[in-house]
């Protein structure tokens, strides 16, 4: 074997270790998660409030918490982001300010987590007095989210070919009534996709809820939005880290509960992909 | 003529609604800096300006110096991206240029399943499973030290690096790669001398964004790096107790007054947080955009 396919067929062998040995992990901590956190998954835990300080009963209020502040989440960011990339691909000239418009989401989607949560303290629950809520804790979410929506639908929007739009200027259809009766209804499949990963980050963060809408332990369901609620990923946080003798595998069972949550979320984010590509008529 | 202009209202109302929507991005991030700057600012007249700068935070006795703080990030940062370049862009060489298909299949869900790990999950395993393991290991005095925060941060920024690298590598036109070929080059030496720095100003983009993931996580961190506000110094700092900026706006805010001194510092840290990000960010987007001004030119 000559000395350059040698280095060649060692270097690929590096190469492949190495993306072996980034996906194990994964494999594994999923694995990991799902071996020691089974046991804990029981009726009760999945609908009973916690009882004795967190150290027994379920975590229904947490999987309540998460449910709300990931649905106003959606309420929030779902119009505003798929509006914003609307006005991206179909409305935006081509001009220093709507490069302005690209570099801002950029850097929104680069804004750390907890300085989503310094704001939202700043200015949901002390400026606009909403206090420690599910509605500061959502609109501080949402918009963490929005740049995922927004970059994701803007490239669904564009991957529809021009043709389409074409053809329905042509027959006398608006700008507005191209985009609602064939633009979305094309694009829509890479829409939810993005969307529903956006939410599926929002699902998952702790640190802009920390000062935002999340309880250490509510005795009862929070009866309105503004009322401060408990989160699973908070949840875990907290009996991992606050709780002395707290039982591990309660530990583990929430952060099962948490990933399956989440990977659900995931899942049904690729299959809507992967569907959507094979019926693709263009 | 009046039939046309009741249909053209609503019209107006849902552009008026996409226009604002399209501007409202930028009104957030002018937004975020308003409230970190009305929240921040307070602290450079609470606190004498040296003092921000000393080497010791410890806020009950009033020392606010940022320095071990940064110095923490910097550490966990710099750690994180030793370990998530190799294996990051490693990844995305062979998913974009050597994986046969179903490897390819494989990967790129699982990179994503990475990706959608919450970090609050990957902090819990990371404090009960990892760090006693690097612990024993290494046979140090704790688990819970940089060096365990950089290899959790690494996970956290492998899928920004793995999917953008692997974009700008996919985005190379496949002349490029026939023409190496065709002169007799291995494929290992068209992916190192043609496709890799056809795709260099992508690949850096991936880079700085994992960066900017590494310095703004939170939650893993506060979990496993021991969180001791000490100045890391040397080598040995790897593998001791750090503090990063995140974790201490994210350990310390639940606890104060609203208005004090210590409220105000901790969105001052929020501040240089977010100039951090905001720099790094700056630097990515514009790679991408010379990268897009180069292609028009070629396209013209």
């Amino acid at each position: 074997m000559p000395p350059r396919e040698r280095t060649q067929h060692l270097i690929f062998a590096a190469l492949t270790l190495a993306a072996v040995l980034t996906v194990a992990p994964i494999v594994l901590v999923v694995g990991y998660i799902a071996w020691l956190g089974l046991p804990a998954i029981r009726w009760e835990f999945l609908s009973a409030m916690p009882r004795e300080g967190m150290r027994a009963g379920g975590i229904w209020p947490a999987i309540v918490g998460t449910l709300y502040l990931t649905l106003g989440t959606a309420v929030v960011a779902v119009p505003l982001g798929v509006a914003a990339a609307v006005y991206l691909s179909e409305y935006a000239p081509d001009n220093a300010f709507t490069r302005a418009i690209r570099l801002a989401i950029i850097n929104l989607a680069g804004i750390p987590s907890v300085v989503y949560g310094l704001f939202g303290l700043g200015l949901f629950v002390l400026f606009l007095r909403l206090s420690t809520s599910i509605a500061a804790g959502s609109l501080t979410l949402a918009i963490m989210t929005l740049p995922v929506i927004i970059s994701t639908s803007e490239v669904a929007l564009r991957a529809v070919p021009q043709s389409f739009r074409l053809v329905s200027f042509s027959l006398g259809g608006t700008r507005w009534q191209t985009i609602w009766r064939v633009v979305l209804p094309q694009a829509l499949p890479g829409i939810l996709t993005g969307v529903i990963l956006g939410l599926e980050r929002a699902a998952g963060e702790t640190a802009p809820i920390l000062f935002t809408a999340a309880a250490f332990f509510l005795p009862r369901l929070p009866d309105s939005a503004l009322d401060p609620t408990m989160a699973l990923p908070y949840h875990l946080f907290v009996i991992s880290t606050q709780v002395p003798g707290m039982p591990i595998h309660l530990q583990y069972g929430t952060a099962l509960v948490l990933l399956v949550f989440v990977l659900s979320m995931n899942l049904l984010a690729t299959v809507i992909r992967s569907r959507a590509r094979a019926r693709r008529q263009w | 003529m009046r039939a046309e202009a009741v249909r053209r209202w609503p019209e107006m109302i849902v552009e008026a609604f996409i226009r604002a929507a399209g501007y409202s991005a930028v009104l957030f991030v002018g937004l975020i800096l308003f409230f970190l700057l009305r929240e921040g600012l307070p602290a450079f007249a609470e606190v004498p300006f040296d003092a921000l700068f000393g080497t010791r935070w410890y806020p009950i006795e009033g020392y606010y110096g940022l320095l071990p703080l940064v110095g923490g990030t910097l550490v966990v940062t710099i750690g994180a991206m030793l370990i998530a370049m190799p294996f990051g862009l490693g990844t995305a060489i062979f998913i974009a240029e050597i994986a046969p298909r179903w490897a390819r299949e494989l990967l790129k869900p699982l990179v994503e399943v990475l990706a959608g790990l919450p970090s609050v999950v990957l902090g819990f395993l990371g404090m009960v499973a990892m760090a006693p393991l690097v612990r024993t290991v290494l046979d140090v005095p704790t688990g819970l030290s940089a060096l365990s925060g950089s290899i959790l941060l690494a996970g956290m920024a492998i899928p920004t690096l793995v999917s953008v690298a692997e974009d700008a590598l996919d985005a190379v036109p496949n002349s490029y790669r026939d023409a190496a070929l065709a002169l007799g080059a291995t494929r290992w030496q068209t992916i190192w001398r043609v496709t890799v720095p056809a795709a260099r100003t992508g690949v850096l983009t991936a880079v700085m964004l994992g960066v900017g993931r590494a310095i703004g996580e939170t939650m893993t961190v506060m979990m496993v790096t021991g969180n001791a506000a000490r100045m890391p110094l040397g080598l040995a700092a790897f593998f001791r107790p750090v503090r990063t900026m995140t974790a201490t706006i994210a350990a310390e805010m639940g606890e104060v007054a609203n208005g004090s001194e210590h409220y105000h510092v901790l969105f001052t840290v929020g501040l240089v947080l977010f100039i951090f990000s905001f720099i790094v960010n700056l630097a990515a987007g514009a790679v991408v955009f010379q990268q897009r001004k180069r292609a028009e030119r070629l396209l013209s």
